[in-house]
């Protein structure tokens, strides 16, 4: 039996009847359009797919669509506003974190909950906060130093806004 | 992917889904964290006709400082324990919580779904029975309380009865002078374990008055070193007294070879596994900070 489903994706919400065994990640690419949101393994393993879930980075292809009911869910659509990029994924622009990209949508989501709860991650941190997200082109450096580069961004606006205030 | 269609059943509360599981019947199981059970459902190794989803439940998940005890609601996640000031007072928890493999799997899997799945890769079992741990399980009819080493019976079999639910997990916080310490050997994050070792230990002085070593992945359940433990306690930890406990712990480990590892690789892995917690476990005894994280291939 299908169940009717909100959930807030990126801010707008898609309401759906779903069939309970819909995983999260196939609402997101098939219900609701967005496609940034990658299946690599399928089986819990290489992260490709990570979103957010209230905030928290989870593997949407390990959660079910009417888990995620009245929750919010960030995918990496959602990140840049309008034409400006978000910081990470400005990061991941500069400092070449990406080959094929298809590891990137889950690298970002996913170093998004690390920059959230550890703002001035050292390599190691950073290397720690992503390793459930499989990169079969870049050899990692790139990646890292593209989350490097955007901690370091995300910590200079924070204190510019707290200058201002 | 599709795991193969099921009904869904959202629980308001524990008591209801206890109601749901005795109505549904044998074919309904517990959804918590997913993390083990949704692949497994994927793979089709799991096909349960109903699921009761406990993640709507309020206040499930929580730790609460209690009587000398620590006690964690059912669905408390392993992130929010990893991050949790009080659960680092027994710093043998936040070792085990913040090396579950990645943070995606962190946010989701629970401690209760941990101890119901009985993985004997699992990490929760090997970490827990290194302490006094009581798993709270809620049935129809009553609420009883189980120490973990009778909850945990074989691979993949705990004492719940089909219509029972682990509600809450409840640690005795150790004697004072006590030290804990957990390091697991992994070939990467969101795989499990090739081998684990938990040693929680009573220091008095220079000499071990206690001490309890479990061993992880090396048996259908985690296996309580008793010869280990042995060659440890009341005695001056020595290099001689370290290399008779690690030589026990060798011989206590029951292993199978598979794709980590053949038997003779993980029972010289778990002996290794065995020193290094012993030694981080005595100097947290004597008061020192140490950070210790799990050794990656
Ligand atoms: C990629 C990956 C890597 C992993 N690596 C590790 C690892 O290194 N170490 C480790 O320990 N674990 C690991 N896990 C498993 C993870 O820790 C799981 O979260 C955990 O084993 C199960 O908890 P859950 O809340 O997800 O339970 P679920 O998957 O929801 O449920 C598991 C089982 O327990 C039952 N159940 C759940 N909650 C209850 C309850 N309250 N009362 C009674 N029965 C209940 C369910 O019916 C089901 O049968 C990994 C998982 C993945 C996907
Ligand atoms: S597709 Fe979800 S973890 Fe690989
Ligand atoms: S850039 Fe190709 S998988 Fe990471």
């Amino acid at each position: 039996m299908k169940k009717n489903v909100t959930i807030k994706v990126n801010g707008a919400d898609r309401r759906a009847a779903v069939e309970p065994r819909l995983l999260l990640v196939h609402f997101l690419r098939e219900v609701a359009g967005l496609t940034g949101t990658h299946v690599g393994c399928e089986t819990s393993l290489c992260g490709a797919c990570t979103v957010l879930l209230d905030g928290r980075a989870v593997k949407s292809c390990t959660v079910l669509a009417v888990q995620a009911d009245g929750r919010k869910v960030t995918t990496v659509e959602g990140l840049a506003d309008g034409d400006k990029l978000h910081p990470i994924q400005e990061g991941f622009w500069e400092e070449h974190g990406l080959q094929c990209g298809f590891c990137t949508p889950g690298m970002i989501m996913c170093s998004h909950d690390l920059l959230e709860h550890h703002p001035n991650p050292s390599d190691s941190e950073i290397r720690a906060g992503i390793n459930g997200n499989l990169c079969r082109c870049t050899g990692y450096q790139h990646i890292v130093a593209a989350v490097r580069n955007a901690s370091k961004k995300m910590s200079k606006r924070a204190t510019a806004r707290a200058g201002a205030r | 992917m599709y795991p193969r269609a099921f009904h869904y059943h959202r629980a308001s509360s524990l008591k209801e889904a206890v109601a749901m599981l005795s109505q549904l019947g044998d074919d309904a199981k517990l959804l918590a964290g997913g993390q083990s059970l949704i692949p497994l459902m994927k793979l089709r190794f799991a096909n349960p006709q109903h699921l009761v989803d406990l993640n709507f439940v309020p206040g499930t998940s929580y730790i609460k400082e209690e009587g000398g005890a620590l006690r964690f609601g059912a669905l408390t996640r392993h992130a929010e324990i990893e991050n949790s000031a009080t659960a680092a007072k027994i710093p043998i928890l936040h070792d085990c919580a913040a090396g579950i493999a990645d943070v995606q799997v962190r946010n989701r899997g629970t401690i209760g779904g941990s101890l119901a799945e009985a993985d004997p890769s699992g990490d929760w079992a090997v970490v827990l029975m290194t302490l006094s741990t009581e798993v709270c399980c809620l049935g129809a009819k009553k609420t009883r309380t189980v120490p973990l080493s009778d909850f945990i019976k074989d691979a993949y079999t705990t004492a719940l009865a089909h219509d029972e639910l682990v509600s809450e997990v409840v640690v005795k916080a150790p004697p004072k002078g006590s030290g804990g310490a957990y390091i697991a050997f992994k070939r990467s994050a969101p795989v499990y374990p090739t081998a684990s070792a938990a040693v929680q230990l009573i220091m008095d002085g220079d000499v071990c008055k206690d001490v309890v070593i479990a061993l992880g992945c090396v048996g259908l359940t985690a296996i309580k070193a008793k010869d280990a433990e042995a060659a440890l306690r009341g005695q001056r930890i020595t290099d001689k007294a370290l290399s008779a406990a690690m030589e026990a712990a060798r011989a206590a480990a029951d292993p199978q070879s598979d794709m980590r590892g053949s038997t003779d690789y993980k029972r010289a892995l778990v002996g290794a596994l065995v020193k290094r917690a012993i030694e981080v476990a005595m100097r947290r005894a004597h008061g020192e900070q140490v950070e210790v994280g799990h050794i990656y291939a």
